[in-house]
């Protein structure tokens, strides 16, 4: 066998690790009814797949011979560990008569039990994140706690504490019913726009972004769009992501420094991600009162079509922002709707929103508020009272190229 | 079917239960109805004392009060069977609560 034969193998098996990886791991589970057990099939079928297709060719559908595979796998496992398993609480499944109940949902691809039950709101959000990494995305544990900072053994002993809990207090591997699914869906929305906005700007570290985050994040909202394409915030977080991630490679300049939106080089902009969630907003708009996610896309789709920062459409971005804050009433909205404000009724006028939300104190700590508010003062000639709030905002920041931009600012305040 | 115990943590009262307002103490009453609507089956169910007649045992020592000093305190459990954690929830979901909250904790397969 010669060296570009096993090099062509090994790149189909990695194709199909990242494409049909939660395909295949969903099905298993069905088998297996344990998610270590069906979690340690899939990835043996994969390694036996590196040397089966080498000798007899890849298959013609790659992610059925794998989930065969790994079926296979876990019955003979079971079989062999019956009698011990048999003690064992076991994944807690629908009978029969149950799935016929559920049969009228449009939505019964494996996948999506897979993902709700990763998502379940009854499991700690960071487990959340970790078990749809692994699980669904099939990110390794090493890889999983590099990108969020922790151990190895850390994220391990998370997610085995999180498998516990799904097995032991038995949450059932199914897809949400009706009148369970608005909450369900949102908990698996935010769980994948954390994902992204952890990818977008970097909790720490030199890298503003970190690209793999990202393109799993962007990824798993395809794959739920794929299998409930009739949900409008599904429709809506995959316009969020597409037109804030069109903008990817000018917000930072080639040395990796900070470039702000009023910055950034228009013409580089991705178009086609831009016209793509551009639609997909128009379609979930159609679509009856807009979700929090929606209206993040709609804001972000203005911004993406304005021919420059000046000609934005601001009564309209701030139009949305009313309405965002209506449905979703955060103090993050707020201080997004101040930056709209003062570009709508001046600085001054958004200053004193902003004030309002420093002695609201939800948002201590937050290092955009005093960010924000150190904009406003530099815009109104303040700059004493500017450098403080730079000052503040440095306090708080730990990614290296948010820090850089911070500095020079600061160092242009002290000058003022 | 699995089962569970849905723990019922509330804010100590001067005089327990007596000072639950009547529509509370009513939907108490409506709940082993409504479980049993939602297809749960429930196996006992005890409303405790106040936590000021309770004792408690560290080690040697012996001493008056709850082992747990708390705002709220347990008032009371009761044990069902539910087909999943979903279940379960709905269940403990049913409980009124003045303020407080309700701790749905799996139990042990036999």
């Amino acid at each position: 066998m010669t060296q570009a034969h096993t090099t062509a193998v090994q790149r189909v098996v990695a194709d199909a690790h990242r494409r049909e990886w939660a395909f295949v791991l969903a099905a298993t589970v069905r088998v297996a009814r344990d998610l270590d057990l069906a979690e340690e099939c899939v990835q043996d079928a994969y390694l036996v797949a590196l040397d089966a297709w080498a000798r007899e060719g890849v298959p013609r559908n790659p992610g059925a011979w794998l989930t065969t595979a790994a079926k296979r796998k876990a019955l003979d496992a079971l079989r062999r560990e019956q009698l011990f398993r048999s003690k064992l609480p076991l994944l807690v499944e629908p009978d029969v008569t149950e799935v016929d109940d559920l049969s009228d949902d449009a939505v019964q691809d494996d996948r999506l039990r897979l993902i709700f039950t990763c998502c379940h709101p009854a499991l700690a959000r960071e487990a959340q994140i970790a078990l749809t990494l692994r699980l669904v995305c099939g990110v390794s544990t090493g890889d999983i706690a590099r990108a969020f900072l922790v151990s190895e053994a850390t994220m391990a002993a998370r997610m085995t504490r999180a498998k516990k809990k799904i097995s032991a207090a038995r949450i059932a591997y199914r897809v949400p019913t009706a009148s369970e699914l608005p909450d369900r869906l949102e908990a698996v929305l935010n769980v994948i726009h954390l994902l992204y906005t952890t990818g977008h700007t970097a909790p720490s570290g030199d890298r503003l972004v970190r690209v793999d985050l990202v393109e799993r994040a962007l990824d798993l909202t395809r794959m739920l769009r794929a299998l409930m394409p009739d949900e409008p915030e599904v429709r809506g977080l995959l316009a969020l992501l597409l037109v804030t991630d069109a903008r990817r490679s000018t917000r930072t300049d080639a040395d990796g420094r900070l470039v702000l939106l009023e910055e950034q080089n228009r013409s580089a902009w991705d178009r086609a991600a831009i016209e793509e969630g551009h639609l997909l907003v128009v379609e979930a708009l159609r679509s009856g009162r807009p979700g929090r996610f929606t209206l993040q896309a709609a804001i972000a789709a203005l911004h993406a079509t304005a021919p420059s920062y000046a000609e934005t459409d601001w009564p309209q971005v701030l139009t949305l922002y009313d309405e965002l804050l209506r449905v979703w009433p955060s103090p993050v909205v707020a201080l997004n709707r101040a930056v709209a404000l003062a570009m709508v009724r001046g600085p001054a006028v958004a200053l004193g929103e902003i004030e309002e939300l420093e002695r609201d104190g939800r948002l201590a700590g937050y290092r955009y508020l005093p960010a924000t508010k150190a904009d406003l003062l530099r815009r109104l000639g303040r700059h004493h009272e500017a450098a403080r709030a730079y000052r503040a905002a440095l306090d708080l920041t730990d990614n290296g190229a948010e820090r850089t931009f911070l500095e020079d600012r600061l160092a242009e305040a002290d000058a003022g | 079917m699995p089962q569970y115990a849905i723990l019922i943590y509330e804010r100590e009262t001067p005089n327990g239960v007596a000072d639950l307002p009547p529509e509370v103490l009513e939907a108490h009453m409506r709940v082993p109805e409504r479980v049993e609507e939602l297809g749960g089956k429930i196996l006992n169910a005890h409303a405790t004392q106040p936590t000021s007649t309770a004792t408690t045992i560290r080690g040697d020592v012996i001493t008056d009060g709850p082992f747990i000093e708390s705002k709220e305190a347990m008032a009371g459990f009761f044990v069902v069977e539910a087909r999943d954690l979903d279940h379960a929830v709905a269940i403990g979901r049913l409980v009124p609560i003045v303020s407080g909250g309700v701790e749905v904790r799996p139990l042990l397969a036999g």
